[in-house]
C-alpha cells in the first residue's frame, strides 16, 4: 500500500485538521469529527445535516457552508459515523425549526442515522431523515438492502440546502429534497478497487482488462465484470441502465463523478458521449458538473448521476452556494 | 454467572476478535467493504477500556455498558446491531447480582430480538442472526433437555458455528453482500461469523468456570 498518510489509524483526524487549516468558514471539531459552518446555527432556518464514512471527499464536509449543508459527520473510512456524532452536529445546527437528515441508502448509515434521530427527538429537536437511493445498478430491491445512496446525495445536499436559506419549514425542505431524490438516477463504473488504509489491500481484484459495471461508493463490487471497452461503450451501458430505469427525456442536471483516482481528461471524455447519448435521445443538458464530487479513495473509474429537473429545481441549482468544493452565485 | 463472569465473557471476546480481525476483514472483503474486523476489534478495544473505567457491579451493567460503547464508536452496520443485542441482553438481565443459564437464555433472545427489529432479517437471509438464531434455540432446547450450563453453551456455540457456515451456501438478502446478488453465495457472512466468534467467547469461558 502506498499512500500520503502518516499512520492507518489517524487518517481522518489527520485530514480534518487540514480542512480545518484550509477553510476557516468551516468549524472542525476534530475530536468527534464534526464539521459546521462557523458561523454556527441561523435562528429560524431549517438545519441540514448528513454524513457517512470518509474516503468519499468531498462528500460531505467539503459540502457545508452557505446554500448546502450546515454540518457534516465523517465515520471511519467508507464506515458510517455514529450516532453520538451525528446528536452532536444535530444540536449544533438547530436554529428551532427542525433538522434535516441526509442519508445515503446503506445499512450502516441507515442504522446509525435512526438512533441519532431517536436521540434529537428525545432532546426535543424534530428530525426529519431522507434516504436517498439513486443507484439503479441495484436491479431487484425487493431482494436486497434497496438502492444505495450515490451522487444524487449532491443534489439533494445542493438544492435543499438552497430551498432552507429562504426560511422555509422542515416538512417542504424535506419534500423537496426527497422529490430531487425520486427525480434522480445514478450508475457507477470502476477501472480498478482501491485500498481501505486500515486493510492495507485491495478492497476486491480486478484484472488489468477488466471493468466493475454497476459499484456502489465504498469499492464494494457491483453488478457485474466485463472486459475493458471504449468509454463510448462503457458510458452508453451506464446510461442505458439509467434509461430503462428512468426514461431521460427533458432538460436534465447531469454529473460525470471521478471516483478519485480518474484524470480530469478522461471525464471530460466521458462527458462528451454523454452529451452525444442524450441528444441523440432528444433529451437537454441544462446544467451540469464535470469532477471529482463523490469519491471512493483512489478508485478509478466514475459515476453518472441524472436528475430530470424542473423550473423550481433549476432556479434552486442555480442559487448561490458557498461551500469549498461547490462554489458560485454570490 | 457474576458480573466477573460477564466482564470475562467480554474480554475473550475483545480477544478473539482481535486475533481473527484479519480473517473477518477478509471474510468482507469478499462481500462487503473489507472492514468488519477493523470496526469490531476497534469496538472492543473501545469496550474493554470502558469497563476498565466504570462500576459494573451486575451482569446487566456489563452488557448495558458493552452495548453502549459499541454503538458510540463503532459505526458501520456491525455497531448499532450487536451494541443493541448486547443493550437488549443487558436489560433482560435487570439488576441481578448473579443469573442461571436460563436468565442468560432469556437474555440472548433479548438480544435476538433487538437485532431483528433494528436489522429487519429474518433467518435464511444471510446475516448475524443465521448464527444467533439458531445459537439461542439450541441453548433452550439444552436447558429443557436438563443439561448443565456448560453443555448447554457448548450446544449455543456449536450451533452458532454450524449456523454462520450454512450462510456459505446462501444468496444475501439483507446488508451490503445483498449487492452482490448470486455473487454472495459461496462466501460465509462476516457478521454470522463474528456472532459464533463471541458465542464461541461465551463457552469458552462457561467451561473454564466449570473446571
Amino acid at each position: 500500500m502506498k499512500k500520503l498518510i502518516n499512520s492507518p489509524d489517524t487518517v481522518v483526524a489527520d485530514a480534518l485538521a487540514g480542512v480545518a487549516a484550509a477553510h476557516p468558514s468551516l468549524a472542525v471539531d476534530i475530536e468527534n469529527k464534526v464539521i459546521t459552518r462557523s458561523g454556527g446555527a441561523t435562528a429560524g432556518k431549517v438545519g441540514l445535516v448528513s454524513g457517512g464514512g470518509a474516503g468519499h471527499e468531498p462528500l460531505h464536509g467539503g459540502f457545508v457552508g452557505y446554500g448546502m449543508l450546515d454540518a457534516a459527520c465523517p465515520g471511519e473510512v467508507f464506515t458510517s459515523p455514529v450516532p453520538d456524532q451525528m446528536l452532536a452536529a444535530t444540536k449544533a445546527v438547530d436554529g428551532g425549526a427542525g433538522v434535516l437528515h441526509v442519508v445515503k441508502n446503506y445499512t450502516g448509515d441507515v442504522l446509525n442515522f435512526q438512533m441519532a434521530a431517536e436521540l434529537a427527538e428525545d432532546e426535543g429537536i424534530e428530525v426529519v431523515p431522507v434516504v436517498v437511493n439513486d443507484d439503479v445498478a441495484v436491479q431487484d430491491s425487493l431482494y436486497t438492502a434497496g438502492r444505495r445512496g450515490t451522487g444524487a446525495t449532491v443534489f439533494v445536499e445542493k438544492i435543499a440546502g438552497a430551498l432552507a436559506e429562504r426560511a422555509v419549514p422542515l416538512g417542504e425542505v424535506a419534500a423537496t429534497a426527497r422529490e430531487v431524490n425520486d427525480r434522480s438516477r445514478s450508475f457507477g463504473i470502476a477501472l480498478t478497487s482501491c485500498t481501505v488504509p486500515a486493510a492495507g489491500k485491495p478492497t476486491f481484484e480486478l484484472g488489468e482488462h477488466e471493468i466493475e459495471l454497476g459499484i456502489g461508493i465504498h469499492g464494494e463490487p457491483g453488478r457485474t465484470r466485463a472486459p475493458l471497452a471504449t468509454a463510448r461503450d462503457i458510458t452508453a451501458a451506464a446510461l442505458d441502465a439509467i434509461d430503462a430505469d428512468m426514461p431521460l427525456t427533458g432538460d436534465l442536471l447531469v454529473m460525470v463523478n471521478g471516483m478519485g483516482g480518474t484524470p480530469l481528461i478522461e471525464l471530460y471524455l466521458v462527458y462528451n458521449e454523454v452529451h452525444k447519448y442524450l441528444a441523440a435521445k432528444g433529451a437537454r443538458i441544462t446544467r451540469n458538473l464535470v469532477g471529482n464530487y463523490i469519491t471512493s479513495l483512489e478508485m478509478q473509474g466514475f459515476s453518472v448521476t441524472v436528475c430530470r429537473l424542473t423550473d423550481s429545481l433549476t432556479d434552486l441549482w442555480d442559487a448561490p452556494v458557498q461551500t469549498p468544493a461547490l462554489r458560485w452565485g454570490r | 454467572m457474576d458480573a466477573a463472569f460477564f466482564r470475562a465473557w467480554i474480554a475473550e471476546s475483545a480477544a478473539v476478535v482481535e486475533s481473527q480481525r484479519d480473517h473477518l476483514t477478509q471474510l468482507d472483503a469478499a462481500i462487503g467493504d473489507a472492514d468488519h474486523g477493523i470496526n469490531l476489534a476497534r469496538g472492543f478495544d473501545a469496550v474493554t477500556a470502558a469497563l476498565d473505567q466504570a462500576a459494573t457491579p451486575t451482569p446487566g451493567s456489563v452488557l448495558k455498558l458493552a452495548g453502549s460503547t459499541l454503538i458510540s464508536k463503532v459505526g458501520g452496520a456491525s455497531g448499532p446491531l450487536y451494541g443493541m443485542a448486547l443493550r437488549q441482553a443487558g436489560k433482560a438481565l435487570g439488576d441481578a447480582l448473579d443469573v442461571d443459564a436460563g436468565a442468560l437464555a432469556g437474555a440472548l433472545d433479548a438480544a435476538l430480538a433487538g437485532v431483528q427489529k433494528l436489522g429487519a432479517a429474518q433467518e435464511g437471509e444471510k446475516t448475524m442472526v443465521d448464527a444467533l438464531a439458531p445459537a439461542t434455540s439450541a441453548l433452550a432446547v439444552a436447558l429443557a433437555e436438563g443439561a448443565s450450563p456448560a453443555d448447554a453453551l457448548s450446544a449455543l456455540a456449536a450451533a452458532a458455528e454450524a449456523g454462520a457456515q450454512a450462510t456459505i451456501s446462501m444468496q444475501a438478502l439483507k446488508g451490503r453482500a445483498s449487492y452482490l446478488g448470486p455473487r454472495s453465495v459461496g462466501h460465509e457472512d462476516p457478521g454470522a461469523a463474528s456472532t459464533a466468534l463471541i458465542l464461541r467467547a461465551l463457552r469458552d469461558v462457561a467451561l473454564r468456570q466449570a473446571r
